[in-house]
């Protein structure tokens, strides 16, 4: 019978698999961004199922507050991604320092 | 049965399309795995009977953030190959701190499944005969209406502020000045006029 445990142990996977993503790609400002988005998936898939096995709804409500700051984030990081190419020419993220506000 | 064989179907594909989102060379690829993902993803909540979440991931993930991805990768022309050079270099450290974190994780879960702490009461506990969507609304909008407006908010500051990011007033083309467009009168444009016979109309 599957268990909290197996549903704990796909979002500590999928959430380590984000981090590895973020050191790995770390010029890749996209896939940065899509490692992020896999963390934030662990985060929810955690939080449903410890709302599903302690009959508790609170954990699905976080669940849809933490996706709509997925979506608001992956929307200004786009943003900024498309000005940051504008000026330019590339998106690599190493040497963003040089823009200094 | 056929609980356990769905869960672990969809738990192989999440995982696996996961390692292929950040292990592809081209980020469409990475965006098409990141799909999948979200919709296995969606699968497992359905097991979990958190229909309305499933739901949410397919149409919100899928159908807008993973769109938006998409659109962002095929529009901007990025030389892809270029950005891959420190992968060989950056791996080892990325394995290691992936590594740690695993084991951390692992630990934590045993020591939570060897009956370590108790949940206290439970905040809104699941009324069975509710259907899920009846349940979350119930809750959503009593208790944490304040919450839920508040997540309304961060949405309407990163719609307003992805706009005047990326908005660019461009000297090249000619717009429609809307202001001046609401302003004139009939009196201004038209005009009557009674011209003798044979003479000419001056304008």
């Amino acid at each position: 019978m599957i268990g909290l445990g197996h549903y704990l142990a796909v979002g500590a996977v999928l959430f380590v698999l984000g981090v590895f993503g973020i050191l790995l790609n770390r010029k890749n400002i996209i896939v940065i961004l899509m490692a992020i988005e896999l963390i934030l998936l662990a985060v929810n898939i955690n939080l449903v199922a410890f709302s599903a096995f302690l009959h508790d709804m609170v954990g699905q409500i976080f669940a849809m507050f933490v996706l709509t700051v997925a979506a608001g984030e992956a929307a200004i990081g786009l943003a900024i991604l498309v000005i940051y190419f504008r000026g330019r020419g590339t998106i690599a993220v190493d040497e963003i320092n040089e823009m200094k506000g | 049965m056929i609980q356990a064989f769905a869960f672990y179907l969809f738990a192989a594909i999440v995982i696996a399309s996961g390692v292929m989102t950040i292990a592809s060379r081209n980020p469409v690829h990475s965006v098409l795995w990141l799909i999948l993902a979200f919709f296995n993803a969606a699968g497992l909540m359905l097991i979990l009977g958190a229909e309305f979440i499933a739901m949410l991931l397919v149409i919100v993930y899928v159908g807008a953030v993973a769109v938006l991805f998409l659109f962002v990768v095929m529009m901007l022309d990025v030389d892809f190959a270029e950005l891959r050079a420190g992968v060989a270099r950056y791996w080892p450290l990325g394995f290691i701190l992936a590594l740690i974190l695993l084991a951390e994780i692992v630990f934590a879960v045993a020591a939570w499944s060897a009956g370590g702490i108790r949940p206290g009461v439970s905040a809104a506990p699941v009324d069975g005969a509710m259907p899920n969507i009846q349940a979350l609304g119930t809750v959503l909008y009593t208790r944490y209406l304040y919450i839920f407006e508040g997540a309304g908010l961060v949405l309407l500051v990163a719609m307003i502020g992805a706009i005047v990011l990326t908005h660019r007033v461009r000297s090249d083309v000619r717009p429609q000045r809307v202001s001046d467009q609401v302003r004139r009168r009939p009196e201004d444009a038209v005009v009557n006029m009674q011209p003798g016979v044979g003479e000419g109309m001056k304008l």
